[in-house]
């Protein structure tokens, strides 16, 4: 296993001084032809980069004014210089969402405002060439999209859609990421971030029955492309393969089972994950999007059920309705989609579930506000329901909760530090770095209140935690989904059927 | 494209160090990555990058954790059945640092 280096915990989150260049070196595997013609990418760079790049740049600004907004008004006034995780955990400057931003700002004012077109010098102009492109690779790759920046703005600028915009450019010009473009192929060839094929899918499946019967005694159903089912389940692939995710999975399974609702995972949309997203593409988005809404078309659902993602939660909740509603073919009764959290919290108030608190009695836990849903989205019909209804699933499911320092939870979440198309190998130091400020938060409550487990609800937060925490010598265990706790207290076989 | 060379062999990986062409695999080849990756390959390594191997015949693409750990249960003996033990096997995960020994793809996605 490589070695990475791993920032030294202090007590206490601490800005530190200003460093240059320290995360410079740290490049994405560039995409390849493979994977970037079928996504309607160039091939390779293309030979005239920099003008298609400037014209893209101006075709972006005429159709997402909030862009040239964002770019127009920052007066610099520091308030987010410090509120990155990234530039926390690796002091460099270009890790400073202003300075981040500064990045393309100053090619905007370079091409479309009259003093950088005639004085680029005096206002910091620079041109879009290949030292430009570069900070741009690096630094653009550096960031997660969580929008923790933006919650401490005044002007409310979002420096996420600024990282997604670079993004979108760089795909125009041929210089893409490995990581995201590979996995956008595979959901349009398989289905689902993994790739894993519907015979493989439908096997494991089957498996995670039998596990649930052994361990319960009860036949817990996982049903695979089962038309006329009430609710499409859509969850992240990984749910299908990694741990801790498997977990949350057989506690959603356990949930429609005791509610006694006809549930069906599908196989072309066996996965909630949207990275469409990540790169910024308008078109990915809604494609990838478009997956979900057809099968529950085709498998005649009246309710859509979104598993423990984050960026999906707010792809589904905040875009599906532009992307490709209306919607008007499901349940009008139900909110349209609605989080497995919501879900399960609706049916344990109308009684249709009983959870045994003991059963998680060897843990303390704390909850871990995944980013885009906590800044991006809602969820129940209260504003704040994406923080309190998780909490109240935690709280309904085990005697010992606390919280973790408030300046690191809600909407002033510190990222995971693997979100927004970062959680790859070759980014590890920056994954690693980033993590600082929530380990470090973690630290504090696991030393005050012996907390042993953190949950949350983001397939990323989970695969990211359970390789990080270990190198700041936290157990990988001590990292798990909401529903993973649901799992360990149902009771089944009580009685059965909403009440 | 990055590559190897072994007993005169030339082999392409990918960035990471995987093979790109799964019918390169040999057990000297497994021996190779093994020692790019620091895990010296016991007889419990073997039963592992077998049944990924196995199960990646079948299924094109590796098994979820849980299957594995089943699997190895059944083959090792049921204390050796848990992610723990894999993990002592292969420290950097079973899913990426044994596919990789197994000559399987890097597994992709939030994992």
């Amino acid at each position: 296993m490589a070695d990475y280096s791993v920032p030294e915990l202090q007590e206490d989150i601490k800005t530190p001084a200003l460093a240059v260049g320290t995360m410079e070196h740290l490049k994405p595997y560039p995409a390849i032809e493979k994977h970037m013609v079928p996504l309607g990418f160039p091939d390779k760079r293309v030979d005239n980069w920099q003008q298609k790049g400037i014209e893209k740049l101006g075709d972006m600004l005429k159709k997402y004014r909030s862009l040239q907004v964002y770019l127009d008004i920052c007066v610099k006034c520091g308030a987010c210089a410090d509120k990155c995780h990234y530039y926390l955990g690796t002091k460099d400057a270009n890790n400073m969402p202003v300075q981040r931003a500064e990045l393309m700002r100053s090619v905007y004012r370079r091409y479309f405002t009259p003093a950088g077109k005639l004085f680029p010098g005096v206002v910091r102009a620079a041109d879009f060439d290949e030292e430009t492109l570069n900070k741009w690779i690096t630094y653009y790759h550096q960031c997660s999209q969580c929008r923790r920046c933006s919650v401490f703005c005044p002007y409310g600028i979002d420096t996420a859609e600024i990282t997604m915009a670079a993004r979108e450019i760089m795909d125009a010009i041929g210089v893409g990421h490995k990581y995201s473009t590979e996995i956008i192929c595979k959901v349009h060839d398989v289905g689902n971030n993994l790739g894993i094929p519907k015979p493989a899918l439908k096997g494991t499946l089957e498996f995670l029955e039998g596990d649930i019967l052994e361990t319960t005694g009860h036949e817990v159903r996982l049903p695979l492309d089962e038309e006329g089912a009430e609710v499409l389940l859509v969850a992240p692939s990984a749910d299908f393969f990694s741990e801790p995710h498997i977990q949350s999975l057989m506690g959603y399974a356990k949930v429609f089972h005791q509610a006694g609702i006809r549930y069906t995972i599908s196989s072309i949309g066996a996965e909630a994950a949207n990275f469409g997203m990540f790169i910024g593409s308008f078109a990915q988005k809604q494609k990838i999007a478009k997956r979900i809404a057809d099968q529950a078309r085709e498998l005649k659902v009246k309710r859509i059920v979104v598993g423990e993602c984050g960026h999906a939660w707010r792809v589904a909740y905040s875009f599906w309705n532009t992307l490709n509603g209306p919607f008007d073919f499901l349940d009008p009764r139900y909110p349209v989609p609605q989080h497995v959290c919501e879900f399960t919290y609706d049916l344990l108030k109308r009684g249709a579930l009983t959870l045994d608190k003991e059963a998680n009695d060897q843990y303390v836990v704390t909850m871990h506000d995944s980013c885009n849903v906590a800044r991006a989205s809602r969820m129940g019909d209260q504003p704040g329901g994406q923080f309190e209804i998780p909490r109240a699933l935690i709280r309904a499911a085990c005697h010992h909760y606390v919280e973790m320092d408030p300046d690191t939870t809600h909407e002033k979440t510190f990222c995971c530090g693997g979100g927004g198309g970062v959680l790859t190998d070759e980014l590890m130091d920056l994954r690693v770095a980033g993590a600082l400020p929530r380990v470090t938060a973690l630290k504090q409550v696991m030393k005050k209140d012996k907390v042993n487990f953190m949950a949350l609800i983001c397939a990323i937060c989970k695969a990211q935690f359970t390789k990080i925490l270990p190198l700041y010598h936290i157990p990988m265990e001590t990292v798990g989904g909401v529903h993973q706790l649901v799992s360990n207290a149902i009771q089944l076989g009580a009685k059965k059927g909403i009440v | 494209m990055p590559s190897f060379e072994l007993n005169g062999h030339t082999y392409e990986t990918d960035e990471d160090g995987y093979l790109i062409n799964l019918s390169d695999w040999s057990e000297d080849v497994a021996k190779h990555l093994a020692v790019t990756e620091s895990v010296e390959m016991s007889e419990a390594h073997w039963e592992v990058v077998n049944f990924l191997r196995e199960y990646y015949e079948e299924y094109k693409i590796a098994p979820m954790i849980r299957i594995l750990t089943k699997a190895i249960g059944k083959k090792l003996g049921k204390e050796k059945g848990n992610t723990k033990y894999l993990y002592d096997l292969y420290p950097g995960g079973p899913a990426k640092q044994a596919c990789k020994i197994a000559g399987l793809p890097k597994p992709t996605g939030c994992v």
